[in-house]
């Protein structure tokens, strides 16, 4: 499976999700943000980071950039697009991904695991998943996810809302809430299922001897399905 | 404006200092030319006070790359594998306004780093606040920890181990102390000496703004009730600049371009270039009017001394312009020729065609004045006789429980929380532990690193005090299962012009000194910072001491967290119970005297070295090193990390089980030994000689000892996990 990472000025998970995606067999390229077209690909990632500083709003600034309308026009034919993190941030963005990412609840950044339930399996990410239940990791100052309550209600009623934060067994409230984000939002799909933004970061579990292991779970689904 | 006596006191440099000036120079400086001088000549760049110490230290050693008088220290860990590291304070700015202070502090190393052409793999801090009863405290705390973590998580580099104090001396003088280490291949370090004449100088980076002008003077004066006015002179980061900077400037490295290469830091262009020039015994030509600047009508007074941040100034190889300047236009920086190198000797200043300045190098950098001030020695206080009858009436579960949850002790994951410390996917000790591990990407090997400062001992008896830090810094990397190799110190201390503060620069340098000579751990960068004192009260003397080791297979890598139930657990050591000057006698019997515990090299160095042996056999599953808070602190901890029990042994032959429990003697640790272990473990310890202490057994979900203690791991961790995270909410 080829995939392709973008790297814009203030990335800085681009590297972690490199070495993520080779190691589970993916023939990964990068691809700069100022480059024109991206390299035939099945899936093309936006990394985590601070892309342009994140000034002016999370995101926004590489919503605009010169590679994303190729990223724009490979989603709308049906490509493998995922965010994560500040990639997230950026699909919300360019409006392939609804609602937006604000400033966490408590005002702090966090870096920490967390616990996240696989909502919708029929997809290509999360299909024939072993588990329901992942241990990511977040870092991020911005990622408690908003809509307006008609965004919401279409989430719910297309199975678009990907994973949400929880427990160690399961159970989702405020106390499992890391941020604040609505209804425990992590990550979302656009209605076709083919665009996945999501805060936690599968790309930092993905040996033992880091925070822990699901992360490759994450990957090797995905290459599982594509075959 | 004409200069004069009155106008160079402004300057903060002496009387003396001037009228020396005037005669090197044989003319009345102007003030362009004032303003180099006392840029260069202040405490902050020269170590005018502390240059006659320093030069003693430990510096060589066998992994030793590049010691001090570079951008930061380089040690060889193998395989072409070389760790670059410093540790830097930010304390002056960082009292004044909290965020960018702190955020500058970890901008600033991060450069010293990766000027050396290496890429930052972690960082780390040292921390040390007020009273948290005094109202300024938590507001600098937040906005420290959020400038830390602002820039660190932005430049993407984990955050990886950090320290942070409350001590009362801290009160007008708060410490923030940055450390990074970096990875390069050791065929491909650069260096800040000039070579080779009419080589064009760039500058690359930010634009130079008004910001941070009279920082570096600010750094080497002590603060009075104006203080709030010297917000201007507090630099402002741009973390996203910085990560492009380092992009930029490692894929120049990439080949052969640089010559030397210098970050701006303290003291901006001036003290790049000067240095550059002094070191490669050369002179050099800068045309002020190409300098990129991001405000109208800046003089070349002001652009001389901005320490606007995140600027690199470069030597290069002639006919690389075009090619480093496409790189630099790919990263969106600036990029600017502004000189060249000379056989002049001087620093010569062209601002619209015009020669606003000409000094002779050597004034600046070796006729710099150095000072023998002097000192006076700290007796060692009288041991304390403790009134043991008055132990009776506390009850050892609640001291532990009030140890625990101090604010010294208790656990800063409020802290910690708010940096990203897995960027970058190496982090196999996050923090917390005794030292961050980061692994070194795409090999077996992982670097450890910690940072430890104890200025309690260090007030009590500064010799003293500097030997036990330096061993504290290597009892932890040898608690992780890193092999110790060298160290960075940043030297926190009040007003060098005190007999007493100088005094207690001068021997905790020299404890410092001998514990790295006989641990052969020796210090290959760092710096010094003094003046902290506000209002005539200076802090507590508190080097901060940073360490760097090496586990060659990062799978032997240990942790303090208790594994399984019915192994054994064994104090490695001898306790003779020093209470004096520990967090017991403060905590619980408010007794401040008396001496610090000794510190007994040859037992650090031979315990160290069997810890390393255990650990290498893989005889030990965790492992801790016991400092403040003694035994049953350090044991708590474990338990509470593995969420697991112990039952701890009826001691036999036990003097007193406050001083046993308590007591902060030096040289200990504590380990985990899986019963089929334990032979070969004590066949060991007996080769070497150590002194141990079969303490008990992980059993159950409470700590027990007698009928003196029984307390669940939830009470405990309760007591040690919330106290800062309900002070800030508070």
């Amino acid at each position: 499976m080829r995939s392709s990472v973008i790297i814009f000025p203030g990335s800085n998970c681009d590297r972690d999700m490199d070495v993520a995606l080779k190691k589970f067999g993916f023939k990964n390229q990068m691809v700069w943000h100022n480059d024109q077209s991206i390299p035939k690909s099945d899936l093309i990632v936006l990394p985590g980071g601070f892309s342009y500083g994140d000034y002016l709003r999370c995101g926004s600034i590489a919503s605009k950039s010169k590679i994303i309308k190729s990223v724009i026009d490979f989603a709308n034919s049906g490509g493998l697009v995922l965010g994560i993190c500040n990639g997230f941030q950026i699909l919300t963005e360019t409006g392939l991904l609804n609602g937006i990412l604000q400033q966490n609840k408590f005002l702090n950044f966090i870096c920490s695991n967390v616990f996240v339930k696989v909502k919708d399996k029929e997809n290509k990410y999360f299909k024939n998943l072993k588990k329901n239940l992942l241990e990511l990791h977040i870092a991020h100052n911005e990622g408690n996810y908003f809509c307006s309550d008609d965004e919401l209600k279409s989430l719910e009623d297309n199975s678009q809302i990907a994973v949400t934060y929880c427990g160690a067994d399961g159970t989702e409230n405020e106390s499992t809430n890391p941020n604040g984000a609505l209804k425990n939002i992590a990550g979302i799909f656009n209605k076709n299922k083919n665009v996945l933004g999501m805060m936690p970061h599968p790309e930092r579990m993905i040996d033992k001897y880091l925070s822990g292991e699901d992360g490759s779970l994450f990957f090797k689904n995905i290459l599982d399905n594509f075959k | 404006m004409e200069v004069t006596e009155a106008v160079a006191i402004d300057h903060g440099l002496k009387k003396e200092e001037f009228s020396k000036i005037c005669e090197l120079m044989k003319r009345t400086p102007n003030l362009t030319e004032l303003a180099i001088f006392s840029a260069m000549w202040n405490e902050h760049c020269s170590y005018k006070s502390s240059r006659k110490h320093l030069k003693k230290m430990h510096t060589k050693g066998k992994q030793v790359i590049q010691g001090p008088g570079e951008n930061a220290g380089v040690i060889d860990i193998g395989d072409d594998d070389a760790i670059v590291f410093k540790i830097e304070s930010h304390n002056h700015p960082s009292f004044i306004e909290p965020y960018q202070g702190a955020a500058t502090g970890v901008g600033g190393i991060m450069r010293d780093v990766f000027t050396m052409g290496a890429r930052p793999i972690a960082n780390l801090n040292s921390i040390h606040f007020g009273s948290p009863q005094h109202k300024k405290t938590r507001n600098l705390l937040r906005g420290v920890v959020k400038g830390i973590g602002g820039y660190g998580n932005c430049i993407g580099v984990p955050t990886i181990a950090g320290q942070t104090t409350f001590d009362e001396s801290y009160n007008g003088n708060i410490l923030v102390n940055a450390m990074t280490l970096g990875l390069v291949n050791k065929n491909k370090i650069f260096y800040s000496k000039a070579a080779g004449l009419d080589k064009p100088v760039i500058y690359v980076g930010s634009k130079t703004g008004r910001d941070g002008i009279h920082g570096a003077s600010m750094a080497s004066a002590t603060f009075d009730d104006k203080i709030e006015e010297k917000k201007p002179t507090v630099q402002v980061g741009d973390p996203f600049t910085e990560k492009l900077l380092l992009e930029a400037c490692l894929e120049l490295m990439a080949d052969n371009s640089i010559i030397a290469i210098q970050d701006m830091g303290a003291a901006g262009l001036t003290s790049s270039s000067v240095e550059m020039a002094s070191k490669g015994n050369l002179g050099i030509e800068l045309n002020l009017s190409e300098v990129p600047c991001r405000e109208e009508k800046m003089t070349p007074y002001e652009i001389m001394l901005s320490e606007s941040q995140e600027r690199m100034l470069i030597v290069l190889e002639k006919g690389k312009e075009e090619h480093a300047k496409k790189i630099f236009d790919k990263w969106n920086l600036d990029f600017a020729v502004i000189g060249k190198t000379t056989n002049s000797k001087k620093i010569e200043l062209i601002f619209n065609n015009k020669k606003v300045a000409e000094i002779p190098i050597d004034l600046l950098a070796e006729n710099a004045p150095i000072y023998d001030r002097p000192w006076k020695k700290t007796k060692l206080p009288q041991k304390l006789k403790f009134d043991k009858d008055e132990f009776k009436s506390l009850k050892l579960s609640d001291c532990l429980k009030k140890i625990l949850s101090n604010s010294n002790i208790s656990d800063k994951k409020w802290i910690w929380d708010q940096y990203d410390h897995t960027v970058m996917g190496d982090t196999i000790q996050k923090p917390g532990g005794d030292a961050g591990v980061v692994r070194v990407h795409g090999t077996n090997k992982a670097v450890a690193a910690s940072v430890d400062s104890s200025a309690l001992y260090c007030f009590s008896h500064p010799l003293t005090g500097g030997k036990q830090i330096v061993c504290e810094s290597y009892r932890n990397l040898i608690s992780v299962g890193a092999k110790p190799i060298a160290i960075t110190n940043c030297l926190n201390f009040g007003n060098p012009e005190k007999e007493k503060n100088m005094g207690e620069f001068v021997e905790c340098v020299e404890g410092i000194t001998e514990a790295s000579k006989y641990l052969d751990f020796p210090v290959v960068s760092g710096n010094v910072s003094f003046y902290n004192e506000t209002k005539d009260k200076g802090i507590k003397p508190t080097p901060t001491i940073g360490g760097v080791g090496l586990i060659s297979d990062y799978q032997q890598m240990l942790t303090m967290d208790f594994k399984t139930e019915g192994n054994l657990v064994y104090v490695i050591g001898k306790t003779d119970g020093h209470l004096d000057q520990s967090i017991f006698a403060r905590e619980l019997l408010n007794e401040k005297k008396g001496p610090p515990p000794t510190v007994n090299l040859f037992n650090e160095k031979n315990i160290g070295e069997t810890l390393l042996d255990l650990s290498r056999k893989n005889l030990i599953v965790s492992c801790h090193d016991v400092s403040l808070g003694g035994i049953l602190t350090a044991v708590s901890k474990m338990c509470i990390k593995g969420k697991k029990g112990i039952k701890i042994n009826s001691l036999k032959g036990l003097t007193n089980k406050y001083e046993y429990f308590f007591g902060e003697d030096q040289a200990r640790y504590i380990v985990e030994i899986p019963r089929a272990s334990l032979k070969k473990v004590i066949e060991i310890l007996n080769k070497y000689s150590v002194h141990f202490d079969d303490l008990g057994i992980i059993d159950g979900n409470s700590i027990k000892y007698n009928d003196d203690i029984n307390l669940p791991i939830e009470e405990l961790a309760d007591a040690h996990k919330y106290w800062l995270k309900k002070y800030m909410d508070s």
